[in-house]
C-alpha cells in the first residue's frame, strides 16, 4: 500500500506528543533532501530536525586538507580525488587554489580513474584522497583490488575514512545533545546492514530509522520513529528495505576488512573517536602514502569564528553561526560545511532565507 | 568579496558571471548605453528597430551527441534575437582555432554552421579566421554575433512582465548541458540524451502570430531555468512562484542528473524559451506552442506574484517551498 504525502503527515501530527522532538538526519544527503523538498513546512513545530555529521567531506579535519595540498605540490605527484574535496579551505588554500597554482590534481567520478592515471603514468605516483564513510569505502578497496591485480605498483591512497556507528556513540551518550532519534544514513547502512545500530536502541533508548531519499521516505521514516517514542519501544526501523537488509552487503564488508584495520580518527567538530577511522593492514602499506613518503609537521588553523564544528554536532542550526549568509557564502565558503555539496550549511544557504 | 583572478564560475552564466559584469565590466563601459539585463541590444537606426548580440561559443567536447560547437554558434545568436522579438537577418563568424586542428573537423563545424543558418533563415555575411599555437587555445572557439529586425509595435521585455502573469517553458529542460556533460565521455555510463540545440524562430514567430499578450522571453541557457528566472525576478522586484511537478523533464535526463548530484533546474537548455503571458491568455497560448513541433513538451511551469521582493520560490512535489538563487559557482564549465 502506498501512502499519500497528506496522510503521512496527518499520521505525524497525530503521534508528535507535545514536547520537542530532536531527530537528527545523520546522512548529508538527507540533509539536501530535507532542505531541497522543504519537509520541515510539513511538519508540526515540536519536531525538530537537525542535521548531524554524515558528510564526509565536513567531519575531514583541515590538517588532513593542509597535508593533502603539500603532497600535491611535491614532484612527480597527482592527486586523485572526488569533486566535492577541491574547494574545501585549508589553513591556507583550497585544492582547487592549488591546482590553478600549477599542482596535477584530478578530479574522478570513480577511483578506479586512478588506475587508468597511473598507468598512463608510470613515472609518477598518484595519490587518491580517500575521503568517505561505509558507502565509498568499498570503491577504494575494489581499486585496490584492481590494482593488486594488474601489478600497478604507483597507486597510493591517503586515508581518511571513517565510519558512521562510533560517531553514532558519541552523539547518542551526548547530555548536550539530548536526541529523541536517528534517520540512519540509508547508503550506509545498505553496506554495513542494520546490525551495527542495534546498540542505539538496546542500550541509549533511541528510536531509529533507515530511510530512502525520497521526501515520502523521509516523511515515513519520521512517521516510524514517532511510533517508537509513542509506544515506548525502541528498534532499528527500516524503511528503506529496497536497498537495506540486516546482514548488509556482505561482500563489501569482506573487502574492507580485507585491506583496512580499524583506528583512532579525528573528526572535525567532534574531536579524536576510539576506532572511527580506517587504516591500511601491514600487509598492504605499500599503498599508503604515509608510509611512502615522511609528511613534515603542518600547522592547521581552523578559520576564526567558523561553527562548523556545533553544527555537526547538531548543536546548533547553520544560521546561529557568526558567519553563516555574511562572512560565509556558497560562494566564499570558510568552513567545510558550506562547501560539500552535502553539507548543512551549504543546504540551508541554497534553498533558505537568507539572513 | 572582491575576488583577484577571473574564476571558471565567471564564465557560469550564474552568480559570478553577474558579479564580474557588474563590478567590473560595467564600470568600464557607457552605461547609458547598455541595458546589461537583456540578451541583446536594442538600437533605432533612422527610424529602423535593431537588435543586436553576439556571443562565443568554447564548448567542450566540440562535437555532442545533439550538435557540435558550429550548429551551437549560429542557434545561440539567433534566439538571442529572437527572444527580443526581432527577426534575425545576418550574422558574423568569427573563429580562433589551435593549431594542429583537422581540417575534416572543421568542416563539419562548418557544414552545420551552414545547415543551422539556413534553417533559421540567416545568412552569414562576414568572418574572421585566428589560429594559435597548440595548447594555447582548446580546439576552437567560436564568436558569432547577429543583428535583426525588431517589427514595429512589438516589444518585448522584463519592463512589460506584471503581477500574474504566467510562466510557460517551450519543451523539456536540461538536455544540452546533460549530452555536452555525458559527451566528455569521462563518466563510465552511456546515453542517449541529446542536446535540445535549436533556432527558436520558428516558433516564436508562430507565438506572436497568435496576437497573444507575451510580454517577455528568454532562452534559458547557462545557469538553466532557475538562473533565468532568478535574473527575472531580480529585474522585476516581484517574487516569482514555480511549481516542481509542472517542469518538463525527460526521464533519462532526470535520472542522469540525480546520478551526477546535479539540480536540472540548473541545467542549460540550447532549444528552449520562457515565456511571460498574461494571465487570461496563457492556456491559449500554450495550446498554440503546443501546435508547434519545436514545442510539443510545452508547460505552464509558474506565476509572477504579487508580492514585492525578488525571490525565486520554488513549490516542491510534496508541496514544501524553497528559495532558488542564482547558479552559485561553476556547476559546468564550458557547456556552450
Amino acid at each position: 500500500m502506498k501512502l499519500e504525502i497528506s496522510e503521512i503527515v496527518e499520521g505525524i501530527k497525530r503521534l508528535t506528543p507535545k514536547r520537542t522532538i530532536k531527530i537528527m538526519e545523520v546522512c548529508g544527503t538527507h540533509t539536501v533532501a530535507i532542505a531541497r523538498s522543504g519537509i520541515r513546512e510539513l511538519l508540526p513545530k515540536e519536531i525538530n530536525l537537525v542535521s548531524g555529521p554524515g558528510c564526509p567531506v565536513c567531519v575531514t579535519p583541515q590538517s588532513y586538507i593542509d597535508k593533502a595540498i603539500w603532497l600535491s605540490k611535491q614532484k612527480d605527484i597527482i592527486i586523485t580525488t572526488f569533486g566535492d574535496l577541491m574547494r574545501v579551505p585549508g589553513s591556507e588554500r583550497s585544492l582547487a587554489l592549488a591546482k590553478m597554482e600549477g599542482s596535477d590534481i584530478r578530479v574522478l567520478y570513480s577511483p578506479v580513474q586512478s588506475l587508468e592515471i597511473a598507468e598512463a603514468n608510470p613515472s609518477k605516483l598518484i595519490v587518491l584522497l580517500a575521503v568517505g564513510f561505509e558507502t565509498t569505502i568499498p570503491t577504494i578497496s575494489g581499486t585496490l583490488e584492481i590494482a593488486l591485480r594488474r601489478n600497478i605498483k604507483n597507486i597510493f591512497i591517503f586515508s581518511a575514512h571513517k565510519i558512521v556507528p562510533p560517531a553514532l556513540k558519541v552523539l547518542a551518550s551526548s547530555k548536550e545533545l539530548m536526541i529523541d532519534g536517528f534517520i540512519l544514513p540509508g547508503h550506509v547502512s545498505a553496506v554495513i546492514g542494520i546490525k551495527p545500530y542495534e546498540f542505539l536502541a538496546r542500550e541509549y533508548n533511541k528510536a531509529c530509522v533507515i530511510s530512502g531519499f525520497e521526501p515520502l521516505h523521509i516523511l515515513e521514516g519520521i512517521f516510524l520513529i514517532l511510533a517508537q517514542i509513542h509506544k515506548n519501544n525502541f528498534y532499528i526501523a527500516n524503511q528503506y528495505k529496497s536497498t537495506v537488509d540486516y546482514e548488509g552487503n556482505v561482500k563489501a564488508q569482506k573487502s574492507i576488512s580485507k585491506f583496512f584495520d580499524l583506528t583512532d580518527s579525528v573528526w572535525r567538530g567532534i574531536g579524536n573517536i576510539p576506532r572511527s577511522g580506517l587504516t591500511l593492514k601491514c600487509e598492504y602499506n605499500f599503498f599508503d602514502i604515509e608510509d611512502k613518503i615522511q609528511f613534515p609537521e603542518i600547522e592547521s588553523r581552523e578559520p576564526t569564528g567558523c561553527r562548523c564544528g556545533d553544527v555537526l554536532k547538531g548543536l546548533i542550526e547553520p544560521i546561529e553561526c557568526p558567519l553563516f549568509g555574511r562572512l560565509c557564502t556558497y560562494e566564499n565558503p570558510v568552513g567545510a560545511c558550506m562547501v560539500s555539496s552535502e553539507g548543512s550549511c551549504a543546504a540551508y544557504y541554497k534553498y533558505r532565507k537568507r539572513v | 568579496m572582491k575576488k583577484e583572478t577571473i574564476l571558471l564560475g565567471h564564465g557560469s552564466g550564474g552568480k559570478l558571471t553577474r558579479e564580474l559584469l557588474e563590478e567590473v565590466i560595467l564600470r568600464h563601459m557607457d552605461s547609458s548605453a547598455i541595458d546589461a539585463y537583456e540578451d541583446q541590444a536594442r538600437l533605432n537606426i533612422k527610424g529602423i528597430k535593431i537588435a543586436f548580440t553576439t556571443d562565443s561559443h568554447v564548448v567542450n567536447p566540440v562535437f555532442f551527441k545533439g550538435g557540435n560547437i558550429g550548429d551551437l554558434a549560429i542557434n545561440g545568436t539567433v534566439n538571442d534575437l529572437v527572444v527580443g522579438g526581432a527577426i534575425p537577418l545576418y550574422l558574423s563568424c568569427g573563429f580562433i582555432i589551435e593549431e594542429g586542428f583537422p581540417i575534416a573537423d572543421f568542416e563539419k563545424i562548418l557544414t552545420s554552421i551552414k545547415m543551422a543558418a539556413l534553417k533559421a533563415n540567416v545568412k552569414v555575411v562576414t568572418g574572421d579566421t585566428k589560429v594559435v599555437e597548440k595548447g594555447k587555445a582548446d580546439k576552437i572557439f567560436i564568436n558569432t554575433s547577429g543583428i535583426g529586425v525588431i517589427p514595429e509595435g512589438r516589444d518585448f521585455g522584463y519592463h512589460r512582465i506584471q503581477s500574474g502573469d504566467r510562466i510557460i517553458i517551450s519543451g523539456t529542460i536540461a538536455e544540452h548541458g546533460t549530452d555536452v556533460l555525458l559527451s566528455r565521455g569521462d563518466l563510465p555510463f552511456y546515453s542517449d540524451i541529446r542536446s535540445d540545440t535549436n533556432a527558436l524562430n520558428s516558433l516564436i514567430e508562430h507565438m506572436i502570430a497568435s496576437g497573444l499578450e507575451i510580454h517577455a522571453m528568454r532562452d534559458p541557457t547557462r545557469g538553466g531555468v532557475a538562473t533565468t528566472l532568478k535574473e527575472f525576478a531580480n529585474s522585476i522586484g516581484k517574487n516569482i512562484l514555480i511549481e516542481e511537478k509542472l517542469i518538463p523533464i525527460k526521464k533519462n535526463v532526470r535520472s542522469a542528473l540525480e546520478i551526477l548530484g546535479l539540480d536540472p533546474l540548473y541545467v542549460a537548455c540550447e532549444g528552449r524559451a520562457v515565456i511571460f503571458v498574461k494571465d487570461t491568455d496563457a492556456e491559449e497560448l500554450l495550446k498554440i506552442i503546443k501546435e508547434h513541433p519545436d514545442g510539443r513538451d510545452a508547460a505552464i511551469i509558474g506565476s509572477v506574484l504579487n508580492q514585492e521582493g525578488t525571490e525565486l520560490i520554488l513549490r516542491t512535489e510534496i508541496g514544501g517551498h524553497r528559495l532558488m538563487d542564482m547558479l552559485p559557482g561553476d556547476q559546468l564549465p564550458r557547456i556552450c
